[in-house]
């Protein structure tokens, strides 16, 4: 019975994860939100009797898929609702003027 | 407004098609059938695998041997990836990024903290190790080539991300690569020259979990191991050593 | 029969709705922000998680009551009639990979747009060469 309860509160925090990584404006928690959407669905997988998929998503989806995501916001930006550091606007690209 | 409705009904026509087709699909019923005869593929795999490869995992048997030909497909999809994405971020150095260099020189120089490094040179032995398990093993437990391959890119992540001054060895990372590739090709050409099809396993396979058994499933998950750690280590490295803009 | 499996002969609906439920959530989802989002980190974010429904659904697919991971042991060569299917597992292990190299190619073309035109805005970028 415990193990009922488990999976149905796993289940609801996946959807909530899902939900959150596209609501949140602050990208480096969404993408966070990604990671636990990952480590859930290892979870999953582990017992639907599937380890080598939940070796892979966990040592994919968890570790290496987040860090890219990390190292993207580093050279964009972190705002979903500011696309652009202002002060970089003012100055046009080359090809521009 | 009129965006949003459409993808609103969009969204609820596939997952209301989702929701249909799925509730004809029961979970958990046993579609297979019976392995004597088999009528299925999975029933053949399933047979096949410990009777006459004598390997252990059946994935590893359908992922290296019966389905080798699409692994090597999937190896060259992340080799393109990675050299799509070095193209893609490779640039010449012009004026304004030296001088987001020297805005950045005292960031760039900065060390993580103490705690940090210690943990890191305690853990990166220890992850090339399980790494090297991993796939070594792949024909007898869960895991293989592409999962030991991504636990090795994390340990030299850790690595990158808390010394600065750590730099994966191009030249050797590069042969490595290349010889892996080449490997998993020449095993395939030896089964085209020895027994008339590519990729076609030996004919001597042990006993089912040995560690050398299954003929050559082991080398080619091997050579697929080390080609994975390869790439990836090579994805993170280019991805972490972008020049930082200004802020 | 391990805790799980009598717990599945059990509740049979439950979990059915619990694993099909959340993974057909999880591509509404991720198809909803590839769709309305603006920005291009969440669209590539709403990608990673539509593959991450369609491959517990594969997985789900396989799954097989009472039944075991492929893996066998010694003696044990004709335990295969109670394995769960191995060849959805065989396909999502390869899908997993290939999505990390397109996710990692897509977020490389968006440090590279972002740095030509200093935005992360699909609707700014209207400009049809580089």
């Amino acid at each position: 019975m415990a193990l009922l309860l488990f999976l149905i509160v796993m289940a609801i925090i996946l959807i909530a994860a899902a939900i959150f990584s596209i609501v949140q404006k602050d990208l480096l928690f969404a993408v966070l939100g990604t990671g636990v959407i990952s480590l859930i669905l290892s979870i999953f997988f582990y017992i639907l009797q599937a380890p080598d998929v939940a070796i892979t998503e966990a040592a994919i989806g968890i570790a290496l898929t987040t860090i890219i995501f990390i190292i993207t916001i580093r050279n964009t930006t972190r705002d979903e609702n500011k696309y652009n550091d202002d002060h970089i606007n003012k100055f046009k690209t080359k090809k521009d003027v | 407004m009129f965006k949003k409705l459409i993808v609103f009904i969009l969204i609820g026509v596939i997952g209301y098609m989702l929701t249909v087709t799925f509730s004809n699909i029961p979970l958990g019923e046993n579609r297979i059938g019976s392995l004597d005869n088999p009528e299925t593929v999975s029933a053949f795999y399933l047979n096949k695998s410990p009777q006459d490869l004598k390997v252990a995992n059946t994935i590893t048997a359908i992922v290296v041997n019966f389905r080798g030909f699409d692994t090597l497909g999937e190896v060259t999809v992340l080799f393109l990836a990675a050299t799509g994405l070095a193209s893609i971020l490779y640039r010449k150095e012009d004026e304004e990024e030296e001088e987001n260099i020297k805005h950045f020189a005292h960031r760039l120089n900065l060390p993580s903290s103490s705690l940090v490094r210690t943990g890191a040179k305690i853990l990166f032995p220890l992850l090339l190790l399980l790494g090297i398990y991993v796939f070594i093993h792949g024909h007898l437990t869960p895991g293989g080539g592409f999962q030991g391959g991504a636990i090795i890119a994390t340990g030299f992540l850790l690595m990158l991300i808390s010394y600065k001054g750590f730099q994966t060895n191009h030249k050797v990372m590069v042969w490595l690569e290349s010889l892996a590739g080449l490997g998993f090709v020449g095993i395939g050409l030896y089964g085209l020259i020895a027994y008339g099809s590519f990729l076609q396993n030996t004919g001597w396979t042990g006993n089912l979990n040995d560690l050398i058994s299954g003929g050559l499933i082991p080398l080619i998950y091997i050579f697929i191991g080390i080609k994975v750690a390869t790439e990836l280590t090579n994805v993170l490295d280019i991805l972490l050593n972008i020049k930082p803009r200004k802020k | 029969m391990t805790e799980f499996q009598i717990l599945f002969e059990q509740h049979k609906d439950l979990i059915t709705i619990a694993v099909y439920g959340t993974s057909i959530a999880l591509i509404v989802i991720g198809l909803y922000a590839v769709l309305m989002k603006k920005h291009l980190i969440k669209i590539v974010i709403g990608l990673s998680i539509m593959d991450a429904g369609i491959h517990l659904l594969f997985v789900a697919i396989g799954y097989i009551s009472g039944g075991t991971a492929p893996i066998f042991s010694r003696g044990n060569e004709n335990a295969g009639a109670r394995m769960v299917d191995p060849v959805p597992q065989a396909l999502v292990l390869t899908a997993i990979v290939i999505g990390f190299a397109i996710t990692a190619l897509a977020l490389s073309l968006i440090i590279r747009l972002y740095k030509h035109h200093h935005t992360a805005n699909i609707d700014q970028l209207n400009s049809l060469k580089w």
